[in-house]
């Protein structure tokens, strides 16, 4: 059989192969430019009490998760079982960044369905998920003892990412360096 | 006729649907701030309708967006600023024209390349042929001899 003949099959080959490459991707997916790169710095005032300011100046020297939610958000309402789970297993301590959100709205949500959250920033207006990047809420970023965020996870967080992402970087990065 | 009449139509109505804008209308009082204001939101894209730019797009984000484009040129930020300053926390994909840098020279070069490619295969398998019936046309006024 010549060889030539064959070029149609390869051809074929090549492309099954990127088209398998390419369904595993989601193109709407838009990658974090900040892994690697401090936290942004704010100073938002806490849920719980607003005269408190909270900074991520407060957790350095933990590793902590960063969570992005809203009462609005349909997703964040499916995830915060995980959260609450996440919360429970003791893993790291989670900080709520509260976008866009009404306060009462949010403290009867969290009272009603459980407050995975050690402290809620409030970002009412939005302009601090702006510096992290936020496109689509929920958005949980994991951030080291330095401050520098490690991985940003987007989309709603599942008990696979908690088991296969989130567990196995937090427990290598709260290792001493 | 009637084909090249309803293609003109359908040109002519694709054109015309790129001319409507978001909702809220933001204004400079310097004009050149106003067409860098333009320039911007049409060449920054929209994250959440990642078809759209963010003069287009209605969603909450862009909307966002628009404002921090506006005050950053109100407090005197260049375009290349505001640039940087989108694609600091989106990332490259945020402009709609993507830099040419090394990871992106595969994206610009590559259609010329593949056109190169197959007019270069085009026009060797033409000849070919040509050639072929050249060789044909040859043999067969021999035979005819």
């Amino acid at each position: 059989m010549k060889i030539r003949f064959l070029i149609p099959l390869f051809i074929f080959g090549l492309i099954a192969v990127f088209l398998g490459v390419g369904l595993k991707l989601d193109p709407r997916e838009v990658p974090s430019p900040l892994i690697g790169k401090p936290a942004p710095s704010f100073s938002l005032p806490a849920l719980s009490d607003p005269a408190r300011v909270i900074t991520p100046e407060d957790f350095k020297g933990k590793v902590w998760l960063m969570n992005v939610w809203a009462t609005w958000c349909v997703s964040c309402r499916a995830e915060h079982e995980t959260l609450v789970e996440l919360e429970r297993l003791n893993v790291a301590p989670i900080i709520g960044l509260n976008y866009k959100d009404e306060n009462d709205a949010a403290k009867n949500w969290l009272q009603e369905l459980g407050n995975p959250y050690l402290a809620n920033a409030v970002d009412a207006d939005g302009r601090i998920a702006i510096d992290y990047g936020v496109y689509g809420a929920p958005e949980t970023y994991i951030i080291d003892k330095q401050g520098i965020i490690r991985h940003k996870h987007i989309g709603p967080v599942t008990p696979e990412i908690v088991n296969k992402t989130i567990i196995p970087m937090v427990t290598e990065l709260r290792k001493p360096s | 006729m009637n084909l090249l009449r309803s293609l003109l139509a359908t040109l002519l109505l694709s054109a015309a649907m790129n001319t409507h804008a978001a909702i809220e209308i933001q204004k400079f009082d310097d004009p050149e701030k106003q067409a860098a204001y333009k320039s911007l939101i049409a060449e920054l894209r929209c994250l959440v309708c990642q078809n759209q730019n963010l003069a287009d797009s209605n969603a909450e984000l862009a909307v966002d967006l628009r404002n921090e484009v506006f005050k950053m040129l109100d407090t005197g930020s260049t375009q290349q600023e505001i640039a940087d300053f989108m694609v600091a926390r989106y990332g490259d994909f945020v402009l709609y024209r993507p830099p040419v840098q090394s990871n992106t020279i595969v994206l610009w070069v590559g259609p010329f390349l593949i056109l190169i490619f197959a007019l270069g295969l085009a026009i060797f398998l033409v000849r070919r042929q040509l050639i072929k019936n050249q060789n044909n046309d040859d043999d067969a006024e021999e035979e005819s001899v």
